[in-house]
């Protein structure tokens, strides 16, 4: 578990990190470093060159922008879960930084390296996708805002442009009406999401579900939003048969896998039962 | 005398590891050091074709390459050094680097040394091998069918051993009220410890002197083994393994990688060092446990165990690894009957080659496997006569007036109170409450279930008669030497070789008490063949019975020679000096007295010792046990499973265990904890997976799950203490009780939850895929 030689280099503005990664194409940018480094001991990447952008200061940082809470990418999921204002109004987003890992990956890991990595079973896509967050992103072209629902295209694979960094994460802050949550079967090795659900829903004053975003994480080549257990809830009353009902369509919207841990089917299962807690956590 | 013997002493050695300060094996660094990387197969089973190492020697950096054929001749094989008898023991050469055929994942082909680590690594993708492959088989009933991959021609049926042992008959079956059958795995797992492997070597051209640091639980093992396979006469070689982090059975065995590292520092004349990476760990590392079992008991209608038949098929990978053959059959076969009065009892064991990594012991080492299975059946026959599990272990435990014991396999158990540790355990675990809230759980559609099992253990290895009789090539006494230095502190060389078991404290409490001295006045020094003139390691639980009990004779016998100078001293007869909490007394005047320092001063200055004794303050005594010890016990699990994803959550852990004397109660029971995490790391999450190519997808840390604090509740320990007859000090061993008890625990905690499924078997590890599957297939809720 030793890698490859690689050049180091340190990047003190976004604008720096863009610059190398266009004049190098085996660059790859370094912030937490922990979803790079160990496929780099593995020699599973090796990447020529690594842009290190852990000291650049305009990448840091939560605030609340309007009805958004902007976290930039270099924000460690320790300070994510933690932070009063996420708590706040972004629950399922502290409840799933909250379970990454071990102290050691929250204090290290940031939410832009999580995101561009886009491992299948990492828990932020699914929190990113049910808050419909948006990516900043920043290329030699300038500015560029990527939906989180549109980000994930397979294991490792997301609509981020070659040589483009992600600057920062909005989330829009939910209607008051809307609770959200996120709920995790964590590999017992990786602590990974085995299958991990996230949903955002509204319910209106008379009980009626007025909106719902749900998405999976874990089961699938990537994670997914489950657009049909949201329209079997949608204008339906918010009771446990409501939620039995629409649990039972979770594994419908991905591409469900199966590794040495855990089945297809039995996957399939847990998305149901994850999902069907998920929303009894949120509407009950 | 003190009372340090039984006390709390907080572990001496752990500030020097938890700040960073152990001298680790990896920690070694000499001037002009170089570092070793080893080229490991990629594939379970394949002829090498050709080997190029011309790229490879082109890494700047790059100082040597050696491939299996380079080595052959210069190197002897690596050997067996557990040969049981009577059992067609096959040991085809194990050459330290391949020489044509690979035969498993991980084998070595060929080592690359150079001036950085980096370098010998990258030099490694640059070496171009050519290989054939061939068909593998890596499950051992499968190698033993015809027609099956052939590993070794030497042992064309892949049958590396046959053993048996019993004295059991068809007729007790075929007579019998009652017979149980069942089939059973027990999985493969990667032993894991902090620390993996590592071996640096250092050869004195001038001298001839080669010395070699190497993570090792047996340093005068290591240097008998490697002074065979080097051809360097054990004078001049020196082992040291002063700080070891952690071996669990895994770094008992001698393996080609530290025989690598000091050929290449001889033929080098250079340093090298080596250092297992945790990948390399999973590949490299002997596994432990992979038995298929075909089991049967025979009872009567009213709970009386009359027999129990075994048919074992372990794995024992592509080679026998250092002691491996001793395990499924010595350590296993002869412990199969448990604490039961079980009159008839069978064992057969088929130890067989498979393309996978080999095994070798694992903490408990073959007593976690008997266990298991005796206790699975256990509960298996109670379900069958509609019995208590707990009321069926009562009318078979060896009642505590029949000790000594004699089993129908051979060994004598020297003592125990088995019923006394199970009703303590009851007791704490409140087990006919929790029988009667169940029923009341079960009603509202929870699922709890209780496991119980009561154990014995072969601990405390061994006499070394009975090694020589049961095949292992060595002997298993134990040495110490006590040496009292002139201002009357104290320094004790032993020859077991702890490695996490915290015996530089436990042992400076046994010299404490024995000699009234302060804790802090005491050194242990352990792991290093040139300051211990001989010991056979740390493994099966001896450190303290045996290794212990020979400290307790040297101490005697400076005890013996200090009372003779107090006496001189105090110008009284030897026989009127008394003895206690470090000073010597004149019977019946208690003012005239010298303390311990001031007799070892005397005794180092020599002014006016008494005639005929030498001067100096030292003793050294060479223990050998008269008998194994068996610690024994009842452990307690409860647990709840989650019916909608199969999660199983353990509630409460009790452990009542019986070690003899207790000599340090917190140690003990840390012994305890770890022992019952590891057990159940078997039972609910580990397992050593290979595809049908021969490759371990559970290959990483992210793959293979080691059990985390957060998955276990507190557990809830206590002692008994019945001494053993057969040592000095009334001890046993500790170290492995609760591996061997806690893995059937749970998993008859978990199919006593889900009993009402009419579930029987669900295969280890117990993930929650498997135990959703069992409810799923288990039939209509009765």
């Amino acid at each position: 578990m030793i890698p490859q030689a690689f050049a180091y280099r340190r990047a003190s503005s976004v604008a720096e990190a863009i610059a190398i990664l266009q004049e190098d194409s085996g660059a790859k940018l370094l912030a937490g470093g922990h979803s790079l480094l160990p496929l780099m001991k593995m020699r599973l990447a090796n990447p020529a060159t690594l842009v290190d952008i852990s000291g650049v200061k305009e990448l840091r940082g939560i605030q609340r922008v309007g009805d958004e809470m902007v976290i930039g990418a270099l924000t460690t999921h320790a300070e994510v879960a933690k932070h009063p204002l996420i708590r706040t109004h972004l629950p399922a987003l502290a409840e799933a930084a909250a379970r990454i890992g071990d102290l050691q990956v929250r204090n290290r890991g940031t939410i832009g390296g999580n995101l561009a990595h886009a491992d299948p079973s990492s828990d932020l896509p699914a929190v990113a996708i049910a808050y419909d967050a948006r990516l900043t992103v920043m290329g030699p072209a300038g500015r560029d805002v990527l939906a989180a629902e549109d980000f994930f295209l397979g294991p490792m694979v997301t609509a981020l442009p070659d040589g483009q960094v992600i600057s920062s994460v909005a989330v829009p802050i939910p209607a008051s009406n809307t609770r959200s949550a996120y709920v995790k079967c964590p590999h017992p090795a990786s602590g990974y999401a085995v299958v991990g659900v996230a949903a955002a829903v509204a319910v209106s004053a008379d009980g009626t579900v007025e909106h719902a975003r749900i998405s999976v994480t874990g089961a699938a080549d990537c994670a997914y939003r489950a657009r049909q257990v949201e329209e079997a809830l949608v204008g339906k009353t918010a009771s446990l048969e409501t939620v039995h009902e629409a649990a039972q369509y979770a594994a419908e919207d991905g591409w469900i896998g199966s590794d040495v841990y855990a089945s297809e089917e039995y996957r399939r299962h847990l998305c149901c039962v994850y999902t069907k807690r998920v929303l009894q956590k949120v509407l009950l | 005398m003190s009372t340090v013997f039984g006390q709390v002493v907080k572990r001496r050695e752990d500030p020097r590891f938890i700040t960073g300060r152990g001298q680790y094996t990896d920690d070694v660094q000499l001037p002009g050091m170089l570092y070793a990387a080893i080229l490991r197969s990629p594939h379970a089973h394949a002829r090498i074709v050709s080997l190029d190492v011309e790229g490879a020697k082109r890494v700047p950096g790059v100082v040597a390459i050696y491939t299996g054929r380079d080595l052959a001749e210069p190197m002897g094989t690596v050997p067996t050094a557990w040969i049981p008898p009577e059992s067609s023991l096959k040991t085809p050469p194990h050459h330290a680097l391949a020489v044509d055929k690979v035969r498993y994942v991980g084998d070595g082909v060929a080592m690359v040394v150079a001036d950085s680590r980096y370098a010998a690594r990258d030099a490694l993708d640059l070496i171009s091998v050519q290989y054939e492959v061939l068909p593998a088989v890596v499950n051992q009933v499968e190698a033993m069918r015809d027609g099956a991959p052939v590993l070794h021609e030497e042992a064309p049926d892949n049958v590396a051993f046959h053993w048996q042992i019993g004295n059991v008959t068809d007729e007790v079956f075929n007579q019998a009220e009652v017979v149980v059958r069942h089939t059973i795995r027990q999985q493969r797992l990667v032993p894991n410890p902090m620390e993996p492997r590592a071996s640096v070597a250092q050869y004195n051209p001038a001298t001839g002197e080669l010395t070699v640091w190497v993570t090792s639980q047996n340093p005068h093992i290591h240097r008998f083994i490697l002074s065979g396979i080097l051809g360097i006469p054990e004078h001049r070689l020196r082992v040291v393994a002063t700080d070891v982090g952690g071996g669990f059975g895994a770094k008992i065995a001698v393996y080609p990688d530290e025989a690598l590292v000091a050929f290449a520092a001889m033929d080098l004349g250079r340093p090298v060092k080596w250092t297992e990476d945790r990948r390399e760990h999973f590949l490299a590392t002997t596994h432990g446990r992979d038995h298929v079992e075909e089991l049967e008991l025979a009872g009567t209608r009213d709970g009386r165990i009359q027999a129990i038949r075994v048919r074992a098929y372990a794995n024992m990978g592509a080679y026998l690894s250092t002691a491996a053959p001793g395990v499924p059959t010595i350590l296993f076969g002869l412990i199969v009957p448990g604490p039961y009065t079980i009159p008839y009892v069978g064992v057969d064991v088929y130890g067989v080659f498979t393309n996978t990594t080999p095994t070798d012991a694992y903490r408990g080492a073959g007593r976690p496997e008997a266990t298991y299975l005796l206790e699975r059946m256990v509960d298996l026959y109670a379900r069958e006569i509609r019995m208590d599990p707990v009321e069926v272990r009562r009318r078979n435990l060896i009642p505590a007036d029949e000790f000594p014991y004699h089993t129908p396999t051979g060994l004598e158990y020297d003592s125990g109170n088995y019923h006394l540790a199970l009703s303590r355990a009851l007791d704490m675990a409140d087990y006919d409450g929790f029988r009667r809230k169940q029923q009341e759980l079960r009603a509202q559609g929870r699922h709890v279930g209780v496991g119980v099992t009561t154990y014995v253990e072969i601990c405390g290895l061994g006499p070394s008669q009975v090694a020589g009789a049961v095949g292992f090539q060595g002997g298993l006494w134990e040495s110490s030497t006590v040496r009292v230095h002139p201002t009357g502190k104290v320094t004790v060389f032993t020859g077991s070789s702890p490695h996490g078991q915290g015996e530089e404290t436990t042992f400076a409490q046994i010299v404490a008490d024995k000699l009234g001295v302060p804790v802090e006045d005491v050194e242990v020094v352990h792991g290093d063949t040139a300051r211990i003139s001989m010991g056979w390691g740390t493994y099966g639980s001896r450190t303290t019975p045996v290794a212990g009990s020979a400290l307790a004779v040297a101490l005697d016998r400076v005890l013996e020679k200090a009372r003779r100078i107090a006496a001189h001293m105090l110008e009284v007869s030897t026989e009127d000096v008394e003895c206690a909490d470090g000073q010597f007394y004149a019977k019946g005047a208690p003012s005239r007295s010298v303390s311990f320092q001031d007799v070892a001063l005397q005794a180092h200055m020599a002014w006016n010792l008494p005639q005929g004794v030498e001067p100096s303050l030292e003793a050294q005594a060479f223990y050998d046990p008269a008998n194994f010890t068996y610690s024994f016990g009842t452990h307690i699990c409860m647990v709840e499973v989650d019916t909608d994803t199969g999660d199983v959550r353990i509630d409460r852990y009790i452990a009542v265990d019986d070690c003899g004397r207790v000599i340090n109660p917190m140690i003990a029971e840390g012994q305890v904890h770890g022992g019952i995490v590891q057990g159940i790391g078997q039972a609910l999450w580990e397992g050593a997976v290979y595809d049908e190519q021969g490759q371990l997808v559970t290959g990483t840390l992210m793959d293979y799950a080691m059990p985390k604090a957060r998955f276990f509740p507190n557990f809830e320990t206590a002692f008994t203490e019945t001494p053993s007859p057969h040592n000095p000090l009334g001890v046993k061993g500790i170290g492995e009780t609760g591996t061997i008890a806690a893995t059937p625990t749970v998993v008859n905690a978990v199919l006593d939850a889900l009993a009402p499924f009419g579930v029987r078997e669900i295969q280890m590890p117990l993930t929650p895929e498997r135990v959703w599957r069992s409810i799923q297939e288990g039939g209509q809720r009765s």
